[in-house]
């Protein structure tokens, strides 16, 4: 296992994926973190979907990783789409059948995978979680928002929490993005499925009916990210989130070990 | 002790209804190089995947080193493999695409670079896969393919692709290869050099196997031919009524006469034509080489 971990790792620090990936990340969660407190007095609201967080909110224990917290999306697309091309591109360059010949274990290439992407992404929500709470902590005082509960110990189980929370949702976007990799088996299909469908379907689909937001994957792990919403409860959204992501990687790792390898 | 490298016994693989690969049977005994040929579409690749354990077999038994291929994990730590060509991560330089899979096997990785030496990639292993030539790509390819110091060595065209000089150098590694101990099975369509450095061949049609044995044995069973030339295009056809008068098959083909016979009716031949008047330019006997065999064997051409 060890092996299938290490080997993956090597492909997935190239320069152009890796330091890519982590600029993005920089660059967006610098970016989430900051639109909150730039644009606190702003009548179209600071957050997303115009949502406005006021500055008692960000003054409590928990404001400073609302910006980390409401980047667990974005985080998420991004995971989605590394896990996704990481996976699918076994099939397009005909790389499957070299792992496959070096390690037949075939639940053994899988679960390695997922831990060597597992392993980037924690550094991934590492970085942003440290980029969110600095540029939170700089801008701050700026914006007038209080910081003196952000350090006590309330707040570090608020850090602690939240990026537990955004963890498991990224984890779970990308086992999403991985099962779709294993099915569709073209890197492009699985990413522009995985988008579409998060940013654009699942919106509109909760636009038309508002009550889909508690069973529709996107939302629920959206929700986890965030420590659940007014609408949708935490436990709800993992539980409902858990069983997307539980069944997909069960047909996805059946297929995967069954399917013969004639590309 | 094992005395066959690979063993098949009514291997089988159906696609929907096409049969890809029909109830074969063949051994490759330990330390020859086989070469295992076929036209486009016989089967070779579909083989070899089962071989490998890519593909589940429909039907039949397979052993290779002795362990049952449903178990590819107990016998390819001990395999090398080149499959449909080579197939890399083109963003990764060919050093870091060997070091994935030495990785992988848990091979140890200062083989990466001896083995990039051996196939001539010393000193572009640096270079990104996507920047190589089709000939370097293939190098590529069986260097993989020899990371685990393999006992059986498994490569489907490994000549695609490569200049005159670099299919010279495979032949010579394929070679040096076998007289080391390691057993070779090699797909090629470039007949000429499986039979340069094939010691066994098992011959595919349509799924089936038409030949699987000594490549001698093969040859053996090929009839001679004897190839006559005479210097007034107009006695070709005499020298066909001659043959045939003493029972052999003839018939003109580019100016000579190619005439189904043993070595030693060569002599009689040339008296005949003498006494009939005729002066023969050449007289050459000729025993068919493995692509002529080939060809008649699998009605091909």
């Amino acid at each position: 296992m060890l092996h299938v971990i290490s080997a993956e790792l090597r492909k997935l620090r190239r320069p152009t994926l890796f330091l890519g990936t982590m600029a993005a990340v920089v660059f967006f969660s610098g970016l989430f973190s900051a639109l909150l407190f730039l644009l606190i007095d702003s009548p179209q609201g600071n957050s997303d979907r115009g949502r406005v967080v006021g500055r008692e909110v960000l003054g409590l224990a928990t404001g400073g990783v609302q910006g980390f917290a409401s980047t667990g999306g974005f985080l998420g697309i991004i995971a989605l789409c590394v896990f996704a091309a990481q996976t699918a591109q076994e099939y397009t360059y005909g790389t499957l059948r070299n792992l496959l010949i070096r390690q037949p274990g075939r639940l053994k290439i899988l679960i390695g995978k997922l831990v060597a992407m597992k392993i980037f992404a924690l550094v991934m929500i590492i970085l942003a979680a440290i980029i969110g709470i600095v540029t939170s902590v700089v801008l701050a005082p700026g914006a007038k928002v209080n910081t003196d509960l952000w350090f006590t110990s309330s707040g570090i189980e608020a850090i602690l929490t939240s990026f537990v929370n955004v963890t498991i949702s990224v984890v779970g976007f990308g086992i999403i993005g991985m099962v779709l990799g294993l099915l569709l088996r073209s890197p492009i299909s699985a990413i522009s499925f995985g988008v579409l469908w998060l940013l654009i379907v699942e919106n509109l689909l909760i636009a038309v009916k508002s009550s889909l937001q508690n069973w529709l994957p996107g939302a629920q792990l959206n929700a986890i990210a965030s420590g659940g919403t007014l609408d949708l409860a935490y436990k709800n959204a993992l539980v409902v989130g858990g069983i997307y992501v539980g069944v997909g990687a069960i047909v996805a790792s059946i297929l995967f070990v069954r399917r013969d390898v004639a590309n | 002790m094992i005395k066959t490298a690979i063993s098949v016994r009514d291997l089988s693989k159906k696609y929907d209804n096409r049969l890809a690969v029909s109830h074969i049977n063949f051994e490759v005994p330990l330390g020859t190089v086989c070469g295992f040929v076929g036209p486009n579409g016989s089967g070779k690749t579909t083989t070899m995947r089962m071989l490998l354990g890519l593909i589940t077999p429909t039907t039949g038994q397979g052993h290779i080193l002795g362990e049952p291929i449903e178990h590819p994990e107990k016998y390819l730590s001990r395999v090398g493999a080149m499959i449909e060509g080579p197939a890399f991560y083109p963003a990764l330089s060919g050093h870091e695409n060997l070091m994935v899979l030495a990785k992988l096997g848990g091979f140890p990785i200062e083989r990466v670079q001896i083995l990039l030496e051996k196939v001539g990639l010393g000193d572009r292993g640096k270079s990104k896969y996507k920047t190589y030539s089709l000939g370097m790509k293939q190098r590529l390819g069986i260097a993989a393919a020899l990371l685990p110091e393999p006992k059986l060595l498994m490569l489907d065209e490994p000549t695609n692709g490569l200049d005159p000089e670099g299919i010279q150098e495979v032949r010579a590694l394929l070679r040096d290869l076998a007289n080391e101990g390691t057993t070779v099975f090699v797909s090629s369509h470039l007949l000429s050099e499986l039979e340069i450095i094939s010691d066994y061949i098992v011959m595919l049609r349509k799924g089936e196997i038409v030949f699987a044995g000594p490549i001698g044995e093969l040859m053996a069973q090929q009839q001679p031919t004897i190839i006559a030339k005479s210097l007034e295009h107009s006695d070709l056809q005499k020298i066909v009524e001659i043959a045939e008068a003493a029972g052999h098959h003839a018939v003109i083909r580019n100016d000579s006469v190619h005439v189904l016979a043993e070595m030693d009716w060569a002599p009689v031949l040339n008296k005949a034509a003498f006494d009939a008047g005729i002066t023969l330019a050449q007289l050459a006997p000729q025993l068919p080489n493995l692509e002529e065999t080939f060809f008649e064997m699998t009605g091909d051409k």
